[in-house]
């Protein structure tokens, strides 16, 4: 469960959001709308502890995470360009973060081959960043943040970069991913279809301030 | 094509790009001329030519690679992290690069004198020693390598180190698995400009470590001595050997893709 309790951000004298509280409770795919610039990437930084909110508290799971660092929140997040790593293989990309906890190399690899099964990305394993397609890359950011075991994740505007055929796709894709790995997904799109598709709670941000539709 | 306006104005730009690079090649070739191959080879051959060159690679090698374990940290901070007076050490840190030469040997000088220098030379002798002769090279180049960079950390997204962040890294692990694999041409844009900048180093070298043959002398101290002593032909060999050396650096950065 995400709670924001009276989550506040400025820069400068502007006031981005405006005392946001919210609760999303588990296992909901909850999307995120509302205009460019209004604060929606600054919120998902917040919490994911990219960026510390000016007053309020982040809770997860009744957990008050505001001043814990991002590797200790649990949290996948996939940015909007996706920030795959370059000059890493997706084998490499995928099997970041259970290197990193000292998973032993074969269950590790087991991992790794796994969510590239299910992902449907096993061919590309041994390609860099640089040889997928936009779609592929897509694939290999949720597997990079899923391999992590998160609770909760974060996608902003991930299908944003995809054509419309390839969007269906990926709507399907999402969808499983979210049921299958029991996730609490918060997922920001300017689509309305993409959001009438995905959402079990519709969000809106409007002048710093969210509104649930 | 006709030659309107806008081609004229392209054709005056190019005349007077080709005509600055026509005048370097003069500069070049009246050098290149001066003597012949045979009298190059016969000088670069010669005991105290060779030692100084052999000194040279050694002592802008170690001074590069210093200059590098100094800007890659440096150049992290400046382009990844705002804080209050950024702009100010931001412009301090350019300072070795404005400052004449002679004044950076003076200072370096000067400081050995003083109570902490003093303490340091007793752990490590650095004035007229051949260590002088890295640390003279170090404080010019690693402003160089410094801004190479900082340039380079400036143009690659901080995303991925975001997301490794998220991933379980510290800041410091996302440095080293995710910044560093994706600047390494700058890393190595970085070490050939120190190591350029190094090589054609000398009044730093002359003030702080003197120019004793065989023992603090490198390529650029070996002109000035041939100057000195009016042996001309040895020092134009020299600096063709310096010309061609610094070619080769100039084709290893343009190859790593990054620019000077």
């Amino acid at each position: 469960m995400i709670q924001l309790d009276h989550i506040t951000w400025k820069t400068g004298d502007r006031v981005i959001l405006a005392d946001v509280t919210i609760a999303i409770p588990a296992n909901t795919y909850a999307v995120l709308m509302g205009s460019t610039g209004c604060g929606k990437t600054t919120l998902l930084e917040i919490l994911c502890g990219l960026r510390s909110p000016t007053s309020g508290r982040v809770l997860l799971d009744n957990v008050d995470v505001t001043d814990l660092e991002p590797r200790e929140r649990g949290i996948g997040y996939v940015p909007q360009d996706l920030a795959l790593f370059p000059g890493l293989r997706v084998r490499e990309q995928i099997g970041f973060a259970p290197k990193l906890r000292g998973v032993p190399p074969e269950e590790l690899n087991q991992r790794v081959n796994r969510l590239a099964e299910q992902f449907g990305i096993a061919p590309l394993l041994d390609r860099l960043p640089d040889m997928l397609s936009g779609g592929e890359k897509q694939r290999v950011a949720l597997a990079r943040a899923l391999a992590a075991q998160p609770k909760l994740l974060l996608l902003d505007e991930p299908l944003s970069a995809l054509d419309e055929s390839m969007r269906a796709e990926a709507v399907t894709l999402l969808q499983r991913v979210q049921s299958e790995h029991s996730l609490t997904v918060l997922h920001v799109t300017h689509s309305s279809s993409e959001a009438a598709a995905l959402g079990h709670l519709h969000l809106r941000m409007n002048g710093g301030r969210m509104e649930v539709e | 094509m006709t030659l309107n306006r806008s081609n004229l104005c392209w054709l005056a730009l190019g005349l007077i790009t080709a005509g600055y690079l026509l005048f370097w090649a003069f500069l070049l070739g009246a050098t290149a001329t001066y003597s012949t191959p045979d009298s190059w080879l016969k000088v670069l051959m010669s005991p105290e030519i060779r030692h100084a060159t052999w000194l040279s690679l050694v002592t802008c090698s170690l001074a590069a690679g210093f200059a590098l374990l100094l800007a890659v940290p440096v150049g992290y901070l400046m382009s990844r992290r705002e804080f209050r007076g950024k702009s100010w050490l931001d412009a301090a840190l350019d300072i070795p690069i404005i400052l004449p030469p002679l004044v950076v040997g003076l200072c370096l000088l000067i400081f050995f004198q003083t109570r902490i220098g003093k303490v340091i030379e007793m752990a490590v002798p650095f004035t007229y020693q051949l260590s002088g002769v890295v640390l003279a090279q170090f404080v010019v180049a690693a402003a160089f390598a410094i801004r190479t960079m900082r340039g380079t950390f400036q143009h690659l997204s901080a995303r991925p180190e975001d997301v490794a962040l998220t991933l379980g890294c510290t800041r410091f692990q996302a440095l080293w698995h995710v910044a560093l694999p994706a600047a390494r041409r700058g890393m190595v844009a970085a070490f050939c400009i120190a190591w350029a900048r190094s090589l054609g180093e000398f009044g730093p070298i002359l003030v702080f470590a003197g120019a004793t043959r065989m023992k603090t002398e490198v390529l650029p101290t070996t002109v000035w001595l041939e100057l000195s002593v009016g042996n001309l032909e040895a020092a134009v060999a020299v600096s063709l050997f310096m010309v061609a050396l610094a070619v080769l650096v100039l084709v290893a950065v343009r190859a790593t893709g990054e620019k000077v």
